[in-house]
């Protein structure tokens, strides 16, 4: 057992340093040969892989501001114990944005620019100042679990007094900027393929972005209760696909009901390659985990949320690439398939996060000790440190 | 969107007419060497736009087309550009400035006529493309296309004038035109217009271009933000208020409940 244990390890971290290897190397030839050495963008593809990550990332990371509202706005106490989670994969998954959109800028060397040279006419524009106001709340946000290690009981107590009005400006930051990243299409209506273009593609990015964010709660809390042996509450655990379920049905209504408005429903019944991405975006990311999440059974089983919870995720990771590769392969004509380059910088970044987040979890007290116990009895010197800084 | 809306009188533009197109390429011989742009091609008629050619000349069987930036009088490069590198001239031309640029290429992903192209070669990339011959027009000289053209295809003048030019050809010649001048509404207007013997997509003209200006359609989901913002705020804040004093209440009537 305990060989089948180190044998396991050592092939990851295996994995892990192939990544790094590849990662490094490609970093190299983008910062030396430039983007068109590196990547396999084009005139008619300027965009391609990095930004359906960048878009996948932050839409992950909704949670940090969902959980945050819930907890700390609504107070609802039951989803207090996932707030740190939550805010933590949120915090990380906003540096790994940041590094790859810096990445993929042409003129790296100009990223501060949008500080100095405003365009408020430009979706862009905004989207760059809430990341960065966003990525200042998240600090915040997470400030407490750092300052209470090293015991600054002061600045706890000044954190815990801006809290809500922070909590309440990350809720109005996220929600701007990840609906605008559905906002960042709208100027193209003739080159978004119908099935994907609507006036309403920020507020799809928005919803989408909620049910998304709760899986990936679901999802890190199962990965941590195997890694770390600190886990959720299975009570918590089935609120929050309760809530993935709703955010789903709400979106499939919508966007079905928006394509037959709009009479583009008959490009459903194609043969086209569109129809089929489509077709399986909703099959995986909404067909499946609705059957989950409605099932008596797997709804309040540890392993049906999980399962639910990565086909929400995988079939939001392919409604953003499809909004921003499979939507613009007809009109561009040129198809594209990211480049090895392209392909090992990404894997490095989300190996990077990981080990960041592996490494804060093991040091700072992130994930609640105690979790098995009934919620009224744990009252240790974490919990009210916790009540001190909520004060709730 | 006012300060868009600048004064089309005193703008400069071009007028290129197809149907007397002969194909001899002078206008993208010219371009390239009023640029100091590298050859490209052998074949100028097979050469297709780049960071190295701003304006190329196309075969359609016997009819020939010109593609170049159209200079929208509302460009989307300009309203989608974060820094602002973008900036619609009041002669006219759309002037993009390296030294602003930081690389996102939304300007790319944005045009309508997909213009705008990228030194995808170098380490430190800019966009490329026809600046409308600021230099020139500045002093009131003609663009360099216009004025290499030997057969009056391609002519340049004050915008008004150029409509009103397009207009007298098609009407003049029903039977030698389609009656239709690209770029007058396409994309909320252009200070480039086309005019031609066939229906524009069959000389490679986006068919599907609207004719709304293309900045009006981030402004309707931009112009709602300040609303989100403050019927959030309220509403958030309202509902921190009204959750934790429910709480509390709940709280005291279970002391109180306890006291007895």
């Amino acid at each position: 057992m305990l060989k089948k244990k180190f044998g396991r390890l050592t092939f990851w971290k295996g994995v892990s340093v192939l990544i790094v290897i590849i990662g490094l190397y490609s970093l190299y030839i983008r910062f030396t040969k430039g983007l068109g050495a590196s990547t396999n963008l084009s005139d008619f593809v300027p965009w391609g892989l990095w930004i359906g990550i960048d878009f996948i990332g932050v839409g992950l990371a909704a949670a940090g501001f969902t959980i945050a509202a819930t907890a700390h706005i609504f107070h609802n106490h039951k989803y207090e114990s996932i707030a740190r989670p939550a805010i933590l994969s949120a915090y990380i998954g906003y540096m790994m944005v940041v590094a790859l959109l810096i990445i993929d800028l042409g003129k790296p060397e100009h990223f501060y620019h949008p500080l100095f040279m405003w365009n408020i006419h430009s979706v862009m524009f905004e989207i760059t100042w809430c990341v960065i106001c966003y990525s200042t709340i998240l600090t915040i946000e997470f400030a407490p679990v750092v300052l209470e290690k090293y015991k600054f009981t002061k600045l706890i107590k000044i954190v815990k007094k801006i809290t809500p009005a922070v909590v309440i400006m990350g809720v109005l930051f996220s929600t701007l900027h990840q609906s605008s990243f559905g906002s960042l299409y709208l100027i193209a209506p003739a080159k978004v393929y119908p099935l994907w273009y609507s006036s309403f593609l920020p507020v799809h990015f928005f919803i989408s972005c909620i049910a998304a964010g709760l899986s990936m709660i679901i999802l890190s809390a199962y990965l941590s209760a195997r890694a770390f042996n600190q886990g959720l509450n299975i009570r918590i655990l089935s609120g929050l696909g309760k809530g993935v379920l709703a955010v789903l049905v709400i979106e499939l209504i919508f966007k079905f009901s928006e394509l037959f408005s709009t009479g583009n429903a008959s490009l459903l019944f194609t043969s086209s390659s569109e129809t089929i991405f489509f077709w399986l975006e909703i099959f995986l990311g909404f067909i499946v985990p609705i059957w989950i999440l409605t099932n008596p059974k797997y709804k309040v089983n540890r392993t049906g949320l999980y399962f639910a919870s990565i086909f929400t995720i995988s079939g939001f990771i392919l409604n953003r690439m499809n909004v921003c590769v499979t939507s613009l392969v007809r009109s561009s004509g040129e198809s594209y398939v990211p480049s090895f380059e392209e392909v090992g910088i990404t894997l490095f970044l989300i190996l990077v996060s990981i080990i960041a987040f592996k490494l804060v979890v093991e040091n700072f007290q992130v994930f609640p000790k105690e979790e098995s116990l009934p919620e009224a009895v744990v009252l240790t010197k974490e919990t009210e440190t916790k009540n001190l800084i909520y004060n709730e | 969107m006012s300060e868009h809306t600048l004064n089309i009188e005193n703008q400069t533009g071009l007028l290129f007419d197809a149907a007397e197109c002969i194909g001899c390429g002078n206008c993208y011989e010219t371009c390239k060497k009023e640029n100091n742009l590298p050859a490209t091609n052998k074949d100028f008629l097979k050469d297709h736009l780049s960071d190295k050619t701003y304006t190329v000349v196309e075969e359609y069987s016997d009819t020939y087309a010109r593609k170049m930036c159209m200079h929208c009088i509302e460009p989307a490069c300009a309203s989608v550009c974060p820094v602002g590198a973008f900036e619609k001239t009041e002669i006219g031309p759309v002037l993009y400035d390296e030294e602003k640029c930081i690389g996102c290429r939304y300007c790319m992903q944005a045009c309508p006529h997909t213009i705008p192209r990228y030194e995808w070669g170098e380490t430190s990339p800019g966009i490329k493309k026809c600046v409308l011959c600021y230099n020139r027009i500045k002093k009131g000289e003609l663009t360099a296309c216009a004025e290499a053209c030997p057969v009056e295809a391609t002519i340049c003048g004050k915008l008004p004038e150029l409509i009103a030019e397009a207009k007298r050809r098609i009407k003049e010649n029903p039977g030698k035109y389609y009656q239709h001048i690209y770029g007058l509404e396409e994309a909320g207007g252009s200070n480039v217009l086309i005019i031609s013997p066939v229906p524009f997509e069959q000389l490679g003209y986006s068919s599907k271009i609207l004719k709304q200006s293309m900045p009006t359609y981030t402004m309707q989901a931009m112009e709602k933000i300040p609303t989100v913002v403050s019927v959030g705020g309220i509403f958030l804040t309202g509902m921190y208020w009204l959750t934790k004093r429910k709480n509390q209440v709940a709280r005291e009537e279970h002391n109180a409940e306890e006291g007895k």
